[in-house]
């Protein structure tokens, strides 16, 4: 049995420092906090937001990784999120796909529902369970210096990476990104493939 | 008779597969089923298409979404017993008016054996129905094509999700004294 590590590092400070080496890559964001994340660390043309679909979030960025292989893809989701779609870890792993990155952001809460404990804060590694999919590189975050080292392997490790950061549960204000689906795919496609998202 | 059945039942998959070709689909997600056995075959031999099996139908409307997002038209094949997997999946596409084309094998209708099969069978029109998505059922191979294509025609065109349950009357219906 492992030690009880301590949780430091706050959900904005690692979205808002993931993001800022972001460069052109495409990001997927599940239900819930994880899309408020992403809107609180700035609204981008190349972030797709789901509200809803809960456990869709890392099945999504398989599916845009597959059609934009040239473009690297992080899929940004929430522990609850990843367990409802845990078997997609294995979908993953099986296409192998070398431009996607899966970020957990993992506070081992359902937060949009009453901060509910998940799985995660009861001994479950996500991060293991994503090797024994047979993910290229996995790993557990604990620290900024872990966090730091991790950025590069994140935008430019030849993938599937998978990371699972382990953030505190510290209160964090509400930002909500644009809600309306029809608006988010419309953007995001026009950002991604031009004239060619109304053919 | 028998041999006639048999040429039948192993054309159809080749008609759909044509199809998806000339729809310009360029993924192809799937949880198998035998009835799609023959089409699945068809597309892991082709070079242009990317295949992904699935762990549970609902990864498959998401990813659907995702291969759009992307600017790449996907199909999502499926037995009608994964449809009720997806049902709250098929939200996003409804939410985000986005293109789903999900062939559906039926089971627990014509000829059905297994009781068990019946309510998700029995289930499924109406299911896909009440979660927004526009429904096709084809009890003749004959017509099974010509459906598929208008299929996706409205989904990649129209950019709605469709479904084409495939009746146990085109695939043949176990039997189970055999």
């Amino acid at each position: 049995m492992s030690e009880k590590k301590k949780i430091t590092l706050n959900r904005r400070f690692v979205v808002s420092r993931l993001v800022r080496d972001r460069g052109d890559t495409l990001f997927v964001t599940g239900l819930g906090s994880t899309t408020w994340d992403a809107a609180a660390a700035g609204d981008h043309r190349n972030n797709f937001y789901l509200w809803g679909g809960m456990g869709g979030a890392a099945a999504t960025g398989l599916g845009l990784a597959r059609a934009q292989p040239g473009r690297r893809v992080v899929v940004l989701t929430g522990d609850g999120e990843m367990l409802m779609g845990i078997g997609t870890l294995a979908t993953i792993a099986v296409v192998a796909p070398a431009n996607l990155a899966v970020c957990v952001i993992d506070n081992q809460r359902y937060g949009e529902t009453g901060m509910q404990e998940t799985h995660t804060g009861h001994g479950v590694d996500l991060a293991a369970m994503a090797a024994g999919a047979g993910f290229a590189l996995t790993q557990t975050i604990w620290t900024t210096k872990d966090l730091e080292a991790a950025i590069p392997h994140i935008y430019e490790t030849e993938g599937p990476v998978f990371v699972d950061i382990k953030v505190n549960t510290d209160h964090v204000p509400m930002v909500l990104p644009m809600r309306d689906g029809t608006a988010i795919r419309g953007r995001f496609r026009e950002a991604v493939l031009g004239e060619r998202a109304y053919d | 008779m028998a041999t006639t059945k048999k040429k039948t039942a192993n054309k159809w998959p080749v008609q759909i597969f044509k199809t998806l070709k000339d729809a310009d689909v360029a993924q192809v997600a799937f949880v198998p089923d035998a009835g799609h056995a023959e089409l699945i075959k068809a597309c892991l031999a082709d070079n242009h298409i990317k295949t992904t099996r699935l762990t549970t139908e609902e990864e498959g409307v998401a990813l659907a979404l995702g291969a759009w997002l992307g600017g790449e038209r996907s199909a999502l094949l499926m037995q009608s017993s994964g449809v009720g997997n997806c049902i709250n999946m098929l939200s996003i596409m409804q939410e985000t008016r986005s293109p789903l084309l999900m062939l559906v094998t039926m089971r627990g209708e014509w000829g059905e054996f297994n009781p068990w099969q019946i309510p998700m069978g029995q289930g499924t029109a109406k299911a896909l129905e009440d979660a927004g998505t526009i429904v096709y059922h084809v009890d003749d191979a004959g017509g099974l094509a010509e459906t598929i294509y208008a299929a996706s025609q409205i989904a990649f065109n129209a950019y709605r999700p469709v479904a084409v349950l495939i009746g146990q009357q085109v695939i043949g219906f176990k039997d189970w004294r055999k």
